[in-house]
């Protein structure tokens, strides 16, 4: 397990490091006068004072080499550089942005694993029972509705019928930005916090939880007609201590990759979701600042979230490291 | 080995005219055609087939190990109750607790995220209400009565430190672990090595001996059998040919079929040109089985037109006390033996039986 | 395409890929026949369905200009934001254009699109799958270093990205949705080149002194071809969510281009007095999307019905 642990760790660093690498390249080198875009986009006209500072803060004339070398400078300082629009720092952005994003993403996660588990273990259990073809439609459609337009769709539903025909006050749900801020243990919202958090947490969590009870389906379906879960039959255990203490712990391996897995498209769908509702997190704040043209917001939190991306997914792997006991201890055989 | 003469001791199972089918899309399958047999206590009784002959459904019946068999007709008597009859909670008792299974394949029988010792102990806990520990301890000491050593090692590690002939005495101790009273062993050691198989086989008798249960072992490996049956039943496309004790079988069997395989084995005592008699053609469709006797197709014997497409054979004794076998010709195979056989074939008619037996059924 | 997983049905993809990802696939034992094929996948109702959508949606692209009420670009002053009706059957938008036309039109916007960097994404994912596969060792761990630094960036911020660098137009999206796709491709191609090359005919092959190009692509590839056959339409789909999301997010087409996506966008800050400017392109994405999803569900059934 150690050499395990120690080899994948390893294995990160050189593609985070590989990884920032690119990203430098597609900033710096591409076509497209990164000067001029940093300095206010094609569109405007930057005055040349602009563009001279511009070019002495982040090294335009320099060869390529040091401009790599200044890069990786800052980066490892975690020197961000300011926004090109507020000059206000990126790493405060950062900061702000990126507590609320995580507590959204955690509520969809808890959404993810807790519902989309149950649902995926009643489906298989109850192979084609009423409640299975449902869930199959349903996880089907889920899976394929985009996100934005899901958001959007509850938001009407949710919100806006309800606020337009005078809903009464405990009814009524809010959709835009993050509403009073109020939260308990960093997670739990007091107050009126959850009015505002739920549409985006379910529209966030909705094509993960599909996918999650898709998967655990599948996986428990597969686990059900292995050989061990006869034996377990054979020796006289009850159907349900056989599902529950046999079945799920081997069904759920292949979920926890995917959730690993999937935890790359969350961030993608928590851009989305993010700027559907207004949600002053780290994936609407990317997205804002591409329209605005800010590159230093645009290539730090860039930054920001691809190193946070990769621990995660390492943990991930450990944590099924943990769990696969052939993995845990190697494949080594006994004599 | 113990031979007690099987009549002496208790009945422990009694099957009785046993039909077991299967609905699939392609039509339905009969399993099992009309099985009935007696084990004792103490005995040994082995049941040999090809695949397809029904005998491991016959088995996972008793114990009710298949929620899509659909069973006709028959009874299952287990220290005379039936069952057939009883509700899935006293089912659930008997397995494992008197009744348990030793299944083929030990690497994916046994759940790879569990310890062995937890599996091992996992019966002790459901059929005797033990606790974590005290099943641990057990566990440890089932895996010493086989033969496992550094037990209590051992019994912390899981199922792929193992190798393959330990796992599979993993999996006895594990059947043993509530000291059941009749032991059903699905081809035990298909999966091993030749070597390991000897090593395993001794294990499995000597456990039967120490718990003093009857064995019900499934194989279609006659030299297993050979060495540690007491009864014999040979099972094709779903129904008893033949039933008799191991000598019996082997050294007087009454039924072409049984007499095929036989003669299909090399021998040590063989001096290298003898021919080997195979039996030609393919196993029979169970959706469609050949009319008559389902043999016939392939039988060296038959006498076509007449009884044997026609008739389907009863089970009927020809010989001794017990000695029964389903033909309709059984008592004309006396003093045929394999050597007989032999000496009658020659390459010649080998290939145009080749040639002539084609597909079963056709 | 691994990539997208942001948006769409291809985190199944992946998941579908033998062994989760890195093990071998056991592609030539499991090879059905063709008809078979053919007849468990009309069995399944919903992949006809899909089957049915997505010929409509073809033909909708084709037959347009016949289909569409209005032009793209029209406005039908004094009628803004107006609900559906005799005249207009999704409405009007925000400048009066009408919104049944626009979908329509956009179906073409989606094809192109989706055709286009699926065949990018297949064409390198290919090529890369087969070369790591074949040869193997150094070259293979290359490219899955490759992949894994592509891995580490969420696609969606990368190809966001690349988009906020070239700029905003069709072919932006088509270059990102392609240079990002080809993952899993590339994955599905390499696991079954990895396993073929054992076989024994690639053996017999090389014994009779075949060169390994020729190997390569005369005999392993029809082989392999059939799980890429299925990954592929399925990618389709997922192309088509993942540019309605970056259409959404500005960074694809342009107005008038009518992308569903930026459809979607335009209504969002209306959706209190005309959601059907948001509805009528977002079911069509849906749909859309949808359609392939069954169709995929329907191959993967059809071709290997003991996973149902």
């Amino acid at each position: 397990m150690f050499s395990y642990i120690t080899r994948r760790v390893l294995l990160i660093v050189p593609t985070v490091f590989f990884a920032l690498s690119f990203l430098f390249f597609l900033f710096f080198t591409l076509p497209g006068d990164p000067v001029n875009l940093i300095a206010g986009g094609a569109d405007r006209n930057p005055n040349p004072i602009t563009i001279q500072q511009v070019t002495e803060r982040y090294g335009f004339d320099d060869p390529l080499v040091v401009q790599f070398g200044n890069y990786w400078k800052r980066t490892i300082t975690w020197d961000l550089g300011e926004s090109f629009r507020t000059n206000r720092s990126v790493n405060d952005l950062l900061g702000d942005k990126a507590v609320n994003s995580v507590r959204l993403a955690s509520w969809a996660l808890i959404l993810e694993v807790v519902v989309g588990i149950a649902v995926g273990i009643v489906s298989a259990v109850r192979r084609y029972s009423l409640a299975d073809r449902f869930t199959t439609i349903v996880t089907a459609g889920a899976s394929a509705v985009p996100v934005f337009v899901l958001g959007f769709i509850l938001q009407y539903v949710f919100a806006v019928l309800p606020n337009k025909n005078d809903f009464p006050e405990w009814a009524r749900i809010y959709t835009s930005r993050l509403g009073p801020d109020s939260w308990s243990l960093f997670l739990i919202p007091r107050g009126d916090q959850w009015r505002y958090l739920i549409l985006p947490a379910v529209t966030l969590a909705s094509v993960s939880t599909a996918l999650a009870a898709r998967m655990t389906r599948g996986s428990m379906l597969e686990v059900m007609r292995a050989d061990f879960m006869r034996t377990a039959r054979a020796k006289g255990l009850r159907e349900r201590q056989v599902v529950a203490r046999h079945g799920l712990r081997n069904a759920m391996l292949p979920v926890i990759t995917l959730i690993g897995i999937d935890f790359g498209s969350t961030i993608g769908s928590a851009v989305l979701t993010e700027t559907v509702f207004s949600w002053p997190g780290l994936g609407s704040a990317i997205a804002d600042s591409v329209i605005e043209r800010d590159l230093p917001i645009t290539l730090g939190l860039t930054l920001a979230v691809v190193v946070a991306y990769s621990v995660i997914n390492l943990l991930v792997d450990l944590s099924y490291a943990w769990f696969d006991p052939r993995i845990r201890l190697g494949q080594g055989e006994a004599n | 080995m113990t031979l007690t003469p099987p009549s002496t001791r208790e009945v422990l199972l009694s099957v009785r005219d046993l039909e077991a089918k299967f609905t699939t899309d392609d039509g339905i399958v009969r399993a099992v055609d009309g099985v009935s047999f007696d084990v004792h206590r103490g005995e040994v009784f082995a049941i040999v087939g090809e695949s397809g002959s029904g005998k491991s459904v016959t088995a996972m019946t008793i114990l009710g190990l298949i929620p899509t068999v659909e069973v006709d007709r028959g009874e299952i008597l287990w220290k005379g109750r039936d069952v057939l009859t009883l509700p899935e909670e006293e089912r659930r008792k008997i397995r494992g607790g008197e009744i348990a299974m030793i299944f083929q394949d030990p690497l994916t029988a046994l759940n790879p995220v569990h310890t062995v010792g937890r599996q091992i102990g996992e019966m002790a806990r459901v059929h005797e209400g033990l606790g974590k520990k005290a099943a641990m301890a057990r566990a440890v000491e089932m895996l010493d009565l086989v033969g496992i050593p550094e037990a209590k090692e051992r019994a912390k590690m899981y199922p792929h430190e193992y190798s393959g002939g330990m796992r599979q005495r993993a999996m006895i101790a594990m059947a043993i672990t509530c000291k059941p009273d009749l032991l059903i062993a699905d081809e035990p050691t298909t999966a091993l090595d030749v070597t390991v198989q000897a090593q395993v086989l001794e294990v499995l008798i000597g456990i039967k001996d120490e718990i003093d249960s009857g064995i019900i072992l499934i194989t279609h490996d006659l030299g297993v059998v050979a060495g540690l049956a007491d009864q014999v039943m040979v099972m094709y496309a779903g129904r008893q040919v033949e039933m008799g004790t191991t000598e019996e079988i082997f050294y007087e069997s009454r039924h072409p079929y049984t007499l095929g395989l036989l003669a299909s084995l090399p021998r040590l005592d063989d001096e290298g040109d003898e021919p080997l008699v195979p039996i030609t053609g393919a196993p029979p469709s169970l959706i469609n089985r050949p009319s008559g006797c389902a043999f016939h197709p392939r039988c060296r014997f038959a006498k076509l037109p007449g009884l044997c497409d026609t008739e389907v054979p009863a089970l009927r004794l020809v010989a001794g006390d017990a000695h029964r076998s389903a033909c309709h010709y059984a008592e004309t195979l006396e003093g045929v033996t394999v050597d007989t056989l032999r000496a009658e074939v020659d390459q010649a008619e080998l290939v145009a039986a080749d040639i002539d037996a084609g597909e079963p059924g056709a | 395409m691994t990539a997208h997983r942001g948006v769409g049905p291809s985190t199944e993809l992946e998941a579908m890929e033998p062994g989760g990802g890195d093990g071998l696939t056991d592609v030539a034992a499991a090879r059905p026949l063709r008809k078979d094929v053919w007849r468990r996948f009309k069995s399944n109702k919903l992949a006809v369905v899909g089957l049915g959508l997505v010929i409509i949606l073809v033909l909708t692209a084709v037959f347009a200009p016949l289909i569409a009420t209005h032009t793209i670009i029209e406005r039908d002053s004094g009628h803004f934001r107006e609900g559906p009706s005799g005249s207009h059957f999704f409405g009007t938008d925000t400048i009066g254009r009408d919104v049944f036309s626009r979908v329509v039109y956009g179906a073409r916007v989606s094809l192109k699109i989706g055709i286009s960097a699926t065949s990018i994404a297949l064409v390198i994912g290919l090529f890369l799958g087969a070369v790591a596969g074949f040869f193997g060792r150094a070259l293979d761990s290359l490219i899955m270093r490759i992949t894994d630094i592509f891995l580490a960036i969420p696609y969606i911020v990368l190809a966001v990205a690349i988009a906020s660098l070239l700029g905003r137009s069709e072919n932006t999206v088509i270059v990102v949705l392609g240079f990002t796709g080809w993952l899993g491709i590339c994955r599905i191609v390499r696991s079954s080149f990895l396993s073929l090359r054992q076989l024994e005919y690639v053996e017999a092959a090389t014994a009779l002194g075949y060169s390994k190009w020729r190997i390569m692509f005369r005999h392993i590839l029809p082989n392999a071809l059939q799980p890429i056959i299925v990954y592929g339409t399925i990618a389709v789909g997922s192309v088509i969510l993942s540019e309605a999301a970056l259409s959404f997010l500005g960074v694809g087409p342009v107005d008038p281009t009518p992308a569903w996506g930026l459809m979607v966008a335009d209504g969002k800050s209306v959706l209190a007095v005309a959601p059907h400017m948001l509805f009528f392109p977002g079911a069509a994405i849906f749909i859309t999307v949808l359609a392939f999803v069954f169709i995929g569900d329907g191959l993967r059934d059809a071709l290997d019905p003991k996973l149902k």
